[in-house]
């Protein structure tokens, strides 16, 4: 998995070492209003961060709550919905199933040790072209801040082609536990092999 | 039963061979296995058993020593939990022609799969330093010893669970905690027949035992509004309707989103459906399915409004992965392979 493949990074004068984490977002967008507001802030030549790789549907109550673990499960950093302010949706109210989608799916990713930061839901109308960049800086930050996630459904596949002690010690090991019983005897036998 | 049970004479030489083989499960697939009563008389008619751990002796040994591919069909019943059941199943996947996830923890993890909720460390300390634990020493598992007759092994508690098809190739599925002892014998009698060229063999990745719809297909209540504005507790239901649909009545049902083939037998009774039946035909992700179904039967269109009625499940994790986390597209929480900072 090539998680966190850095977006050819023109780093500024004096910052941005080489090493800055470029988080790899997947932003879905509605047709009818975020998707033009992206196409606009291009013809604006307004500039948003690389880090964001949008997907077209033709409404966020289109997002199936699959793409979003699929995106994490994946190598996403996180994934940004963004749609058509509440009441404006081209297909009536279709936004406010996505607004529920989003809030239901934060409630499950954070049970699943994953930050509620990294599912974000932005609305957009097409004429807010400036505003959707923005918003994109902002939540790349926001993820650049997290870190990785680096969900790691490859490695857990092919855990039999690991050393599983080094995962069993990347786990925290028995670090904090109690020590195993002495120098690996089990005390059942200790009498006997004292003998 | 031994070994040789029903191996009458030379009819023994062509009958096929069966093993069924429990890895991490409770023991309940095989009871449902037994609960197909008079029929499994049939069933050592039609095979022969070779292996079955929980009801007859058996050595592995026997399997090493057999050619491959001599076994007709495999049951596993239990999940991927030690490298020992990881080890098995490969065996015996080698040296049979199909191999059948049977019931919900070959096939999507079940009950154990939450497990992969928490780290290794996690597990071991709660299992052996609890207050119902009784280990004053703080005594915990090695994976090797030494005794005086030579080295130990013990098979070792691999990081995450996972499901058969996550470890070897899988020819069928029967899903169901555990499968119902009719959808068992129709899975069998199917495999039985089109051995003896009396019927077709399912193509392969079949789901056996079971139908391609939801429960919500089978389950007589009736369904009429769209929109929910609560979730709660049996109980708390004022005026329960005994022919009303559950989710409508706010009780969260997992039928929109789990395989039919179980008859419906819980909302029949009035007990929300589970998911035991896993993720119905061309689900990816169960847990997705269902949150993306309950999304939009709730009725609240502002955040605080949205918030409240999910409030009514406290648990989602536990509602929507039940059955199916190590199985489903994230597989684990974060805390199964990440540091816990202990």
């Amino acid at each position: 998995m090539s998680t966190q493949a850095p977006v050819a990074p023109a780093p500024a004068e004096g910052t941005a070492p080489a090493t800055t984490f470029e988080p790899v977002i997947i932003g879905f967008t509605c047709n009818w209003c975020s998707y033009r507001a992206a196409d606009l802030a291009g013809t604006a030549r307004t500039k948003y961060p690389p880090n964001v790789r949008l997907i077209r549907l033709m409404c966020s109550g289109r997002l199936d709550p699959t793409f979003v673990l699929k995106a994490f499960s994946e190598g996403a950093d996180a994934v940004m919905v963004s749609g058509c302010h509440p009441g404006e949706c081209h297909y009536i109210e279709q936004n406010y199933k996505a607004l529920r989608r989003f809030q239901l799916l934060r409630r499950t990713i954070e049970s699943l040790g994953i930050e509620p930061q990294r599912l974000q839901l932005v609305w957009a109308s097409a004429a807010e072209g400036v505003r959707l960049a923005g918003e994109i800086a902002r939540v790349t930050e926001e993820v650049r801040a997290l870190g990785p996630l680096g969900w790691p459904v490859g490695n857990l596949v092919d855990i039999d082609d690991v050393d599983l002690d080094a995962a069993w010690q990347a786990t925290g090991g028995d670090a904090g536990g109690p020590p195993p019983a002495p120098g690996g005897v089990n005390p059942d036998h200790a009498a006997e092999t004292a003998q | 039963m031994s070994p040789t049970a029903g191996s009458t004479g030379g009819a023994n030489a062509t009958k096929p061979k069966l093993a069924i083989f429990g890895a991490a499960s409770c023991g309940g697939c095989d009871v449902a296995i037994v609960n197909i009563h008079e029929h499994i008389v049939d069933v050592a008619n039609a095979f022969e058993i070779v292996l079955w751990p929980t009801v007859m002796d058996g050595k592995y040994s026997d399997i090493e020593t057999m050619a491959d591919g001599e076994i007709t069909i495999t049951l596993v019943s239990g999940s991927m939990r030690t490298d020992e059941t990881v080890h098995l199943s490969k065996l015996l996947r080698r040296k049979s022609k199909f191999m059948v996830a049977f019931g919900s923890c070959a096939s999507e993890g079940c009950i154990p799969g939450l497990a992969n909720l928490s780290s290794r460390k996690q597990i071991i300390d709660t299992a052996f330093s609890t207050t119902s634990t009784d280990n004053p020493d703080g005594i915990r598992p090695i994976w090797e010893c030494e005794v005086p007759e030579g080295i130990l092994h013990l098979p070792e508690f691999e990081p995450v669970l996972r499901t058969l098809d996550q470890v070897v190739e899988v020819d069928y599925t029967i899903p169901g905690c555990p499968p119902e002892s009719n959808q068992i014998w129709a899975a069998l009698e199917a495999v039985v027949k089109a051995l003896n060229g009396t019927g077709p063999l399912p193509p392969k990745g079949s789901v056996l035992g079971a139908g391609d719809s939801t429960v919500c297909d089978e389950c007589a209540r009736k369904r009429d509004v769209k929109k929910i504005n609560r979730f709660v507790r049996i109980q708390q239901v004022a005026g329960f309707d005994p022919e009303i649909c559950l989710l409508e009545q706010g009780l969260p049902c997992n039928g929109p989103a789990t395989r039919n083939g179980c008859g419906a037998l819980c909302p029949a009774v009035s007990a929300p459906c589970i998911g035991c039946y896993g993720a119905a035909e061309g689900v990816i992700d169960y847990g997705a399915r269902l949150m993306s179904a309950y999304a939009s039967v709730v009725e609240a269109t502002t955040p605080e409004e949205i918030d409240k009625v999910l409030d009514g499940i406290p648990d989602p994790v536990g509602q929507f992965y039940r059955f199916s986390l190590a199985n489903s597209l994230l597989r684990s929480g974060r805390s199964a392979w990440q540091n816990d900072g202990e």
